[in-house]
C-alpha cells in the first residue's frame, strides 16, 4: 500500500509509531483520463430506513422525508429523498473514482426532479475536460443521478485534481 | 409594502425592504468539533464505504494521514440564526441545489466554524405561484483559520398556510 517514492505526496507524516503515513500510490493518474471517459456507475437502492438514517446523520428533520401523511398531503405518493442525500451519492461517485490520492475541488448539484425511495437510483458521470494548471492535473466532470425511469433528476458537475506522472517520475 | 421595481408579469412581490436588509448579514457563528462517530454515522447513512471516513489505519496510511469527513458531511453542521429573525414570507420549502468549493480537507478532530449569509433574493412565477429564491453562502473555517470550504445553496419557498416545520430555520 505504501508508495516507493516518498516525495510523491507531501501529505502529513504523523508517524513515529511505525505506521508510514502521507505516501500512497495513486489509484488514478491524470494521464489515464481522457475526455469522453465514463465513470463507473454507482447504484443505490434507498429505502425509508436509509432516509431516516440520513435525516439523523445530517440533522435534516424536514418531515416530508419521513412522514408519509405530510408527503401525501403535499401531493406525493410517498416520502421523498433528501436532495442533499443525492448530492452525497454524487460525491461518493466522484471520490470513489478518483481514489484517496485525488481531490474533489468543486461539486455542483441541482435538484430538478423529486425522487422516491424503493427504486433504483443510478449515479453516472463523464469526463468533459482535462487540463494542467500550475502543475496540477484538473479534470472537469458532468455528473448526474437517474431515476428508475432513466431520467436525470439531479444533474451536476464536479472538478477534481489528480496526481500527474510528471511530478511522480 | 410596495416596491418601485416592476416587471411585466409580476403583480406582487414579497421582497420588501426588511427582507432585503438581510442580504450580506452574517448568521451567528457556530463552532462544531468534528467527531469520529458523527462522521461514521454520516458515511453509514449515505452508504459510502470509503475507508478514509471510518478505517483509522487505512486513513493513517493514506495521503491524508488520518480520518477525514465525506465532502457533504458539512451539510450536517447547521448554521446559526441571524442576529434578527429572518421574516420568511412563505410556508413551504424546496431545496434547489448546492455548490460546494472544497479547499482544505475536513479532518476528524477539527473544529469548524460555520457562518451563513444571504447573497441574493429573487422571485419567479411558476406552477406553485410566486416562489422566493434565496441564495445563501455558507462558509466553513477550521481551527487554524483556514477557509476549508463553502457551500452556496438555493432555497425555494412558496405558498401560504401552516408553515412546514423547519421552514424558518433555512
Amino acid at each position: 500500500m505504501t508508495a516507493t517514492n516518498p516525495s510523491a505526496h507531501s501529505g502529513n507524516s504523523r508517524g513515529g509509531d511505525g505506521v508510514i503515513t502521507g505516501v500512497q500510490v495513486p489509484a488514478l493518474w491524470f494521464e489515464d483520463v481522457a475526455v469522453g471517459d465514463d465513470l463507473p456507475e454507482l447504484v443505490k437502492e434507498p429505502d425509508t430506513r436509509q432516509l431516516v438514517m440520513y435525516a439523523g446523520a445530517s440533522q435534516d428533520f424536514v418531515p416530508i422525508h419521513y412522514d408519509q401523511n405530510i408527503a401525501q398531503a403535499a401531493g406525493h405518493p410517498t416520502v421523498i429523498i433528501h436532495g442533499a442525500l443525492k448530492s452525497a451519492w454524487l460525491a461518493e461517485l466522484v471520490t470513489g473514482w478518483i481514489g484517496p490520492t485525488g481531490r474533489l475541488l468543486e461539486l455542483d448539484v441541482s435538484y430538478r426532479g423529486i425522487d422516491f425511495p424503493e427504486g433504483t437510483m443510478t449515479c453516472g458521470g463523464k469526463v468533459t475536460e482535462t487540463k494542467v494548471e500550475h502543475g496540477v492535473g484538473l479534470v472537469e466532470l458532468e455528473i448526474g443521478l437517474r431515476n428508475p425511469e432513466g431520467m436525470v433528476t439531479t444533474p451536476g458537475r464536479a472538478l477534481v485534481a489528480l496526481p500527474t506522472k510528471t511530478v511522480f517520475s | 409594502m410596495t416596491t418601485p421595481e416592476k416587471s411585466e408579469s409580476t403583480v406582487t412581490t414579497v421582497i420588501n425592504e426588511e427582507l432585503r436588509s438581510f442580504i450580506g448579514v452574517d448568521s451567528n457563528p457556530v463552532t462544531y468539533e468534528i467527531e469520529r462517530h458523527a462522521v461514521e454515522r454520516f458515511a453509514c447513512a449515505v452508504g459510502d464505504p470509503n475507508p478514509l471516513y471510518t478505517d483509522e489505519i487505512a486513513a493513517r496510511k493514506s495521503a491524508y494521514g488520518g480520518l477525514i469527513a465525506p465532502p457533504t458531511f458539512l451539510r450536517s453542521l447547521l448554521p446559526g440564526a441571524y442576529p434578527k429573525p429572518y421574516p420568511e414570507p412563505f410556508a413551504h420549502i424546496l431545496d434547489g441545489g448546492s455548490k460546494y468549493r472544497f479547499r482544505v480537507p475536513v479532518r476528524v478532530g477539527d473544529r469548524i466554524t460555520v457562518t451563513r449569509k444571504i447573497v441574493d433574493l429573487f422571485e419567479k412565477q411558476g406552477r406553485l405561484g410566486t416562489m422566493l429564491f434565496k441564495i445563501s453562502e455558507i462558509s466553513y473555517v477550521n481551527q487554524l483559520g483556514q477557509a476549508a470550504a463553502t457551500q452556496t445553496t438555493t432555497t425555494i419557498t412558496y405558498g401560504t398556510g401552516e408553515k412546514d416545520p423547519g421552514v424558518d430555520g433555512h
